[in-house]
């Protein structure tokens, strides 16, 4: 297919690796940001083409892995209301919460539906007059604009029967929050390549400025993120962090405006609880006044009993890159792709499931 | 969840448009991607193109890799 095959090959890949050897000189440690890059890296076995001395960690790039237990739980409460349709990306489907899931809470016969798109979710309501059609809003700036797009549609048809459970978060000030806790140090940050499509570069040149850490933008293909890795190498040998794209088929300097201005209409900033992590200031979304009327925080009430973190499991610390699944005690032994315990094992570009799936090394 | 994959415009009807993905075609929206032309290559996520990805830059970056590979011989 074209913008993938081409971007895929081994014997280039290869001398990728060779050149980034043979220009790095000091030991580096990189985060990936983004839970597709975790993936991809490990799907190819990037590290192991590596240098020993370059180190590469993941970060708290998977919106399934970071929604908070008692976000969940609010989810499957909505679930057990009457004449309610959940929508919901298929990720969010097996994620446990402090009690149970949306998948168990289907089973016990509540209407919960998987979409591909939030669009899918308004056609359900539209079948469903009767019913209040709830989607579940995950997901980064990636996936914002696409819901502030079919709320903007919402309000344009004047649906009625149709709400967000509006759980977007901001990738930005959640890297802050990560350099922040100063658990990790790091030399430079792969970047997310598709929030990125829409952020731009301007809301990441703090992480040069003030903490003196490279940025780099990378695409999701093998040689994409060696090429990401090789600017990185060559940024810290120089003692130069900067921005940079290395994925500029797909990411402007600007980002996509429309996609910002949509954002900027139908959504406001506010704090969002992110697992592991905790409270970090201005990096969720909440509907706007404007279109507070598809709220489903405010047009629902419901109880959910108090939370409960599940015992032994350590997706917190692996969504803040101090742990690698191997150090947790469930990895593998009760916590698999079949019976995850945590979401970390759940979503498919989870740390744990990437590692599951296909990692062979201690790392 | 970021997942956006590259699918290319076969035509284009108002905020919407026919994308050919690996032989299947489906209707997405371009309301985010105004500028799209028929022909070119757009990110799809969610049903949405949130990109025109720029094919420039895309061989750029190719010739960018096979330069690196050629430099490395020479060391």
């Amino acid at each position: 297919m074209k913008f993938i095959d081409e971007y895929r090959d081994a014997g280039l890949g290869k001398k990728l690796a060779e050149h980034i050897s043979h220009i790095s000189k000091h030991p580096a440690r990189l985060m990936e940001f983004c839970g597709g890059h975790t993936v991809s890296i490990m799907r190819n076995g990037l590290r192991q083409l590596l240098p020993p001395h370059i180190e590469m960690l993941s970060g708290p790039g998977c919106p399934v892995c970071v929604t908070a237990n008692s976000d969940i739980d609010r989810m499957i409460a909505l679930a057990q209301l009457p004449d309610v349709i959940i929508t919901t990306f298929g990720d969010m489907i097996k994620v446990p919460g402090s009690y149970s899931n949306l998948s168990q809470a289907r089973a016990e016969g509540a209407d919960i539906r998987i979409v591909y798109s939030s669009q899918d979710a308004i056609k359900i309501a539209g079948e469903n007059k009767g019913k209040s059609v709830i989607f579940i809003g995950i997901g980064f700036e990636t996936t914002a604009p696409t819901i502030a797009a079919t709320l903007l549609q919402a309000k344009q048809k004047n649906v009625k029967n149709f709400y967000v459970h509006c759980l977007l978060k901001l990738c930005p000030p959640v890297i802050k929050a990560v350099l922040d806790l100063g658990e990790v140090k790091l030399n430079g940050i792969i970047g997310p390549g598709h929030v990125s499509t829409i952020t731009g570069t301007a809301p990441y040149e703090f992480i040069p400025r003030d903490y003196r850490i490279g940025f780099v933008i990378s695409g999701f293909e093998s040689l994409d993120i060696l090429q990401t890795v090789s600017m990185l190498i060559e940024q810290i040998e120089k003692d130069e962090p900067a921005v940079d794209i290395a994925y500029s088929r797909g990411v402007r300097p600007e980002g996509n405006p429309m996609a910002l201005q949509l954002m900027d209409k139908v959504f406001d900033k506010e704090s969002a609880d992110w697992r592991g992590i905790g409270i970090v200031p201005a990096s969720g979304l909440k509907l706007a006044p404007e279109f507070a009327d598809f709220d489903a925080m405010s047009a629902f009430e419901v109880k959910v009993e108090p939370v409960k973190e599940t015992k032994g499991c350590i997706c917190g610390e692996i969504i803040r890159g101090i742990a690698t699944p191997h150090q947790c005690p469930l990895f593998r032994k009760v916590c698999t792709p079949e019976n995850p315990i945590g979401p970390c094992m759940v979503s498919s570009e989870g740390s744990c499931s990437a590692y599951y799936m296909y990692g062979d090394d201690n790392g | 969840m970021c997942l956006a994959v590259p699918v290319k415009v076969i035509a284009v009807d108002g905020t919407e448009a026919d994308v050919d993905i690996g032989g299947v075609e489906r209707r997405v929206s371009i309301m985010l991607t105004p500028e799209v032309k028929v022909g070119d290559y757009v990110l799809l996520h969610t049903g949405y193109a949130i990109n025109v990805i720029d094919e420039q830059r895309a061989k750029e970056t190719l010739e960018l890799f096979e330069e690196i590979a050629r430099l490395d011989e020479i060391h």
